[in-house]
């Protein structure tokens, strides 16, 4: 196997007095997709910003690859009003590209001609693809997303996580993404953490969606989405795949 | 020609309006308006300590507002919000500062050449501190402008892209109580969050891009600076005020612009 491109080893954090993480051990490696899922207020983002070196551990160790070259979409970006920034002098932070690197990068994430516009002017989903194309730019082994589709409605996030699955496949890098809409993305992973201030379970989407702690966290309800969404990202319409129980298997929604 | 005092204070006015306008922008884009406010005021109590120490006026003003602005950094977030901590600190300083200065001096010191500023009264050695001084902070904008910027955009973005979000911040917050101290001459204490904000202020409704709106704060400060001093001369008005009353026509002649191509 070759090396992580992020190791996480025995991570502890605590604020103030609150245990935010406690003991949590993950190796990234290269090209997979990991996501986390978890509560709210169960650590996630605070693991993701960790992973950046933006909080720092209490105890345990947040190592990099060598060099490696990290792209980031946080979970919102309040630009005050005060600063005009067209959408080409954002994506050439923080070093200037050329008309024509910003173009591709747009077109990469989805968001052709959008360079001259204004980042105040843009809408919600525009705006994540602008910050997604910023982190194309810096050619990234990783990409980490927090809750990158907070905020769109749920074909706006479905076709921005489609975007991220293209993003892979077209550059081959690893993605760790923070979510909560468990069914758009789980899955699309090739590995689900689900964090609750420690690694509950781990392991592929049907692992996880079928564990006694996630589902003691987010009861079996979501499950019928996941499956919804493995028949769509497969193709597949052999219902028993898996051997799921498909009891209240909602298929309302379900189109390609 | 450095005889003449009235070209020693246009370019006093210059260096100020040049290292302030650009530093200014981030002060404006991170709401730090009053940050500005509360470092410049500390500086009346950096005079009082020079009084009183028999110091000479420029480290003991740096002085005072590099601990300012450690000891709002300190305070913020313990419970008060920034603005009640500023509110406290900057009118605090100030209070303190010239009570001090009347109990440290016989009280013919003239203290509104500290408040206002006595620009007609510079010298040439004063000239080549406040240049020397508004040289090193428009170095260290430059240097630092696209770090900066990240870090202002923000803090998470700057960290995955290898830029230390704090230092920087700390950078600024040096530079920000140089342009005080090398300022009190030119403006005096209460005037210099003026220069810092109008300028940039004035240029927003023009700029599309950060440097766009940088360097049109600077023109506009510049502007300001010597068009308030030829007012001041032609009018016999003070000549800080009036070089920041110019800045503010500057500000409302540019938002009616912006509001016109606008609509």
């Amino acid at each position: 196997m070759t090396a992580p491109l992020i190791s996480v080893a025995g991570l502890t954090i605590e604020l103030g007095r609150h245990v935010i993480l406690q003991n949590v051990s993950v190796d990234i490696a290269p090209g997979e997709i990991v996501t986390i899922v978890g509560p709210n207020g169960s650590g996630k983002s605070t693991f993701l910003r960790a992973l950046i070196g933006a909080v720092r551990p209490t105890a345990g160790k947040v190592s990099h690859a060598p060099g490696l070259r990290i792209g980031y979409v946080p979970q919102k970006l309040a630009i005050d009003a005060s600063l005009p920034m067209t959408v080409q002098r954002f994506l050439g932070l923080p070093r200037r590209i050329g008309k024509q690197a910003a173009a591709e990068a747009l077109h990469r994430a989805g968001a052709p001609g959008l360079a001259g516009r204004q980042m105040t002017d843009l809408s919600g989903g525009q705006f994540q693809r602008v910050l997604l194309a910023r982190a194309l730019l810096e050619n990234p082994q990783i990409l980490l997303l927090d809750e990158a589709t907070q905020g769109l409605d749920q074909p706006g996030s479905a076709a921005f996580y489609q975007q991220i699955e293209e993003v892979r496949r077209t550059m081959g890098c690893a993605v760790v993404m923070v979510s909560h809409d468990l069914h758009v993305v789980m899955a699309a992973s090739d590995r689900v953490l689900c964090i609750n201030g420690h690694i509950c379970c781990e392991g592929t989407p049907e692992i996880v969606a079928d564990a006694p702690e996630y589902r003691a966290l987010f009861g079996t309800g979501t499950k019928g989405a996941l499956a919804l969404y493995r028949h769509e990202h497969s193709h597949s319409h052999d219902h028993d795949h898996a051997g799921h129980d498909h009891s209240g298997h909602d298929h309302s929604g379900h189109g390609h | 020609m450095l005889d003449d005092f009235l070209i020693r204070a246009a370019l006093a006015g210059l260096a100020v309006a040049l290292a302030a306008a650009p530093l200014g922008c981030f002060v404006v884009w991170r709401r730090m308006a009053y940050f500005g406010e509360a470092t410049a005021h500390a500086a009346i109590l950096g005079v009082a300590l020079s009084l009183a120490l028999s110091l000479p006026v420029l480290p003991a003003v740096l002085a005072a507002a590099l601990a300012m602005a450690v000891a709002v950094s300190a305070l913020t977030g313990r419970g008060y919000a920034m603005d009640t901590v500023l509110g406290v600190m900057a009118h605090s300083a100030l209070a303190l500062g010239l009570v001090a200065v009347s109990l440290f001096t016989d009280a013919r010191l003239d203290l509104m050449a500290f408040l206002f500023g006595d620009i007609l009264a510079v010298s040439r050695a004063d000239l080549a501190v406040t240049w020397a001084g508004a040289a090193l902070v428009l170095a260290l904008t430059i240097w630092r402008w696209s770090p900066l910027l990240m870090a202002t955009l923000n803090p998470d973005l700057a960290r995955a892209s290898g830029i230390d979000p704090r230092r920087e911040e700390i950078g600024m917050t040096l530079a920000l109580a140089v342009v005080v101290a090398v300022a009190i001459k030119v403006v005096g204490v209460l005037l210099i969050a003026a220069l810092l904000v109008i300028p940039p202020a004035a240029a927003r409704p023009l700029a599309r891009t950060p440097e766009a709106m940088a360097l049109g704060a600077a023109l506009i400060g510049a502007a300001a600076a010597i068009s308030g001093l030829w007012g001041a001369f032609l009018l016999d008005t003070p000549a800080g005020p009036s070089i920041v009353c110019a800045a503010a026509g500057l500000f409302l002649a540019t938002t009616l612009i912006g509001a016109a191509t606008r609509n």
